[in-house]
């Protein structure tokens, strides 16, 4: 928990990996040129202090994870997003068993997610179903972007994808988190394209997709889907170190989130350990939208920094919030019980 | 042909150079820093241009990639007095695929046999209209701060507009899209040039604006991961 100002805040850190991108894992330059493209993110947004030589950025270990999150960093709950990459790494760059592993090693702080890939057909699916019962999966990751032999890629609304949707919702994996945003795999037309998110998000209304990096570098498109369908919301992995490197431009894209979607389907990731959640968080718990934005965009509440920072994750994967942090949502209490999947968008007029 | 007249040719390859866009950021890849080398040398038949290309990641969007040389490897070819033209992208996990491809004018799907389908043409054309809008908001921005009022916005003509590099650029997108651009031509239209109902520019005029936070934002991310990637300023080779 962090407390600022005598506001306490509950953190869900819905995005962090542990991955390694060591040259013995590299199976080729395409693994080389990944981590490398990562560290580039690294220490272009991090403050400079925060920024890590890239041997230690290629593989951290189990300890400096568990105490840059939870010891350092002031998460109460992270979540791990596979990336399995595993035509670029030998062991794959962060698949679900490694990141179980350390899960199971460090009970009642990390909660694994697992992944599919709709081409896998039939044997996918019995394969999701092992999967979801090792590790009681409540979400997957998934990349539509993925290149697989000669497909360039899937989308949700393919039929084939559907039928894994349908089996999240047998499973009770109700949080399909989908990567929308910075290239990293070959692609064939606009791999950030959402529109596919929309289909599904109207056929599978149960399940919730929360659009990782929140479609930059396409925010517009994003924000027009998840304005009109209310099981839509945004991870803000790769949005928030920018907090630090070009404030006022954060200021704007949470500004045009909160205006398109509302404060209640927003969720705060660090992408650990492309950044740290320490910096991440003070700043955001420091940030307000500058003066000359307000008329626009308005002001950041305590609440609505609550909320984004861990109560709307909390929600998604039914994790407990200690009372000295619900207990200062004096404000909205009728819109917690209700629920952020219920609430309403707001529609453009 | 005299040293002079081959640096007017390499001046002149420069300007052609900063007319190709980076189509998502909607900036001159000379102004982005993407440009690292542009050679002239005499050759048999005329003069010989090659150019080198550098992006900010090694994983930027190959198809992003293969139109900015492309449009590079035309734009030079046009060029009165060149014989050969070579762009080289470097650093780019699929630089030798599109550098073939260009060199061969074999066109995306054909450099990437089996991987690739489409032609980008809609892609382009996609990033042309969201270019156009960002700059519809601009310039109904700059009117704003003039003091004009939203309600007047659907009836505002391009005649209306001051003089501005804003203005300008909203004119070139204008002409990319085939779009008509007289000075009597409402200000506010659609993709396809229809003007925008009263009633509905407001909502249009918000939207407008989530696309021009959207890709400046994209193209300062660019710029910073650049800066990152070879520690250099983005002067290019100028």
């Amino acid at each position: 928990m962090y407390t600022k100002d005598g506001e306490n805040y509950f953190v869900v850190d819905s995005h962090v990996h542990f991955w390694d991108g060591s040259p013995a894992n590299q199976a080729n330059r395409y693994g080389k040129g990944f981590i490398e493209c990562f560290y580039d993110y690294h220490r272009n947004l991090s403050p400079e202090e925060w920024v890590w030589s890239l041997e230690k950025f290629s593989k951290y270990s189990e300890e400096t994870l568990i105490n840059d999150l939870f010891s350092e960093g002031y998460v109460d709950r992270a979540i791990f997003q596979p990336t399995y990459l595993t035509d670029f790494y030998v062991n794959g760059f962060n698949t679900t068993e490694q990141d179980g592993a350390v899960a199971e090693r460090h009970p009642g702080q990390l909660i694994v997610n697992g992944s599919f890939d709709p081409r896998d057909g039939e044997l996918g699916l019995e394969r999701l179903e092992l999967l979801a019962q090792r590790w009681n999966l409540k979400g997957v990751k998934l990349y539509t972007a993925e290149w697989k032999g000669e497909s360039k890629g899937w989308k949700l609304s393919d039929p084939w994808a559907y039928r894994y949707l349908e089996k999240c919702e047998q499973l009770g994996i109700k949080n399909i988190h989908v990567h929308k945003g910075p290239t990293i795999y070959p692609l064939n037309r606009d791999a950030f394209d959402v529109a596919d998110v929309d289909e599904a998000a109207t056929t599978f209304p149960n399940l919730r997709f929360i659009i990782e990096h929140c479609g930059l570098p396409r925010l517009e498109d994003f924000c027009w889907i998840a304005t009109q369908e209310p099981n839509v919301y945004g991870g803000l992995a790769v949005a928030m170190p920018f907090i630090h490197s070009r404030p006022r431009y954060f200021a704007q894209v949470i500004g045009e989130l909160l205006y398109w979607l509302d404060e209640n389907r927003l969720t705060f990731a660090s992408d650990y350990a492309i950044w740290h959640p320490k910096w991440l968080i003070e700043k955001f718990v420091d940030l307000q939208i500058p003066e000359d934005m307000q008329a626009e965009y308005g002001v950041l509440t305590p609440d609505i920094k609550r909320k984004i920072l861990g109560l709307n994750a909390a929600k998604l994967y039914d994790l407990a919030v200690p009372a000295e942090v619900t207990n200062q949502v004096a404000s909205d209490g009728a819109e917690q019980t209700a629920g952020a999947v219920d609430s309403t968008p707001k529609i453009p007029a | 042909m005299t040293a002079s007249a081959q640096d007017s040719l390499a001046m002149r390859a420069w300007e052609t150079l900063g007319t190709v866009l980076d189509p998502e950021l909607d900036e001159p890849i000379t102004d982005l820093g993407f440009v690292t080398a542009l050679n002239v040398r005499s050759g048999a038949g005329g003069k010989d241009v090659h150019v080198l290309l550098r992006l900010p990641t090694y994983f930027c969007a190959p198809n992003f990639a293969y139109l900015m040389v492309a449009d590079a490897h035309d734009a030079l070819r046009d060029l009165p007095g060149v014989a050969t033209v070579r762009i080289e992208l470097a650093d780019h996990f699929a630089a030798a695929e599109i550098n073939a491809g260009v060199a061969s004018e074999a066109g995306f799907g054909d450099t990437f046999p089996g991987e690739a389908t489409d032609e980008l043409a809609e892609l382009r054309l996609t990033f042309r209209r969201k270019a156009h809008l960002a700059c519809i908001e601009r310039a109904c921005r700059d009117l704003i701060g003039r003091g004009w009022q939203v309600d007047a916005l659907a009836d505002t003509r391009l005649g209306d507009l001051p003089g501005s590099p804003a203005r300008d650029s909203l004119m070139r997108r204008r002409a990319e899209l085939g779009l008509p651009a007289g000075p009597d031509e409402p200000l506010f239209v659609d993709d396809n040039g229809d003007p925008v109902l009263a009633e509905q520019v407001p909502a249009r005029l918000r939207f407008a604006r989530s696309v021009r936070v959207s890709m400046e934002g994209n193209a300062g991310f660019c710029r910073g991961l650049l800066r990152t990637r070879y520690g250099t300023t983005e002067e290019g080779a100028r």
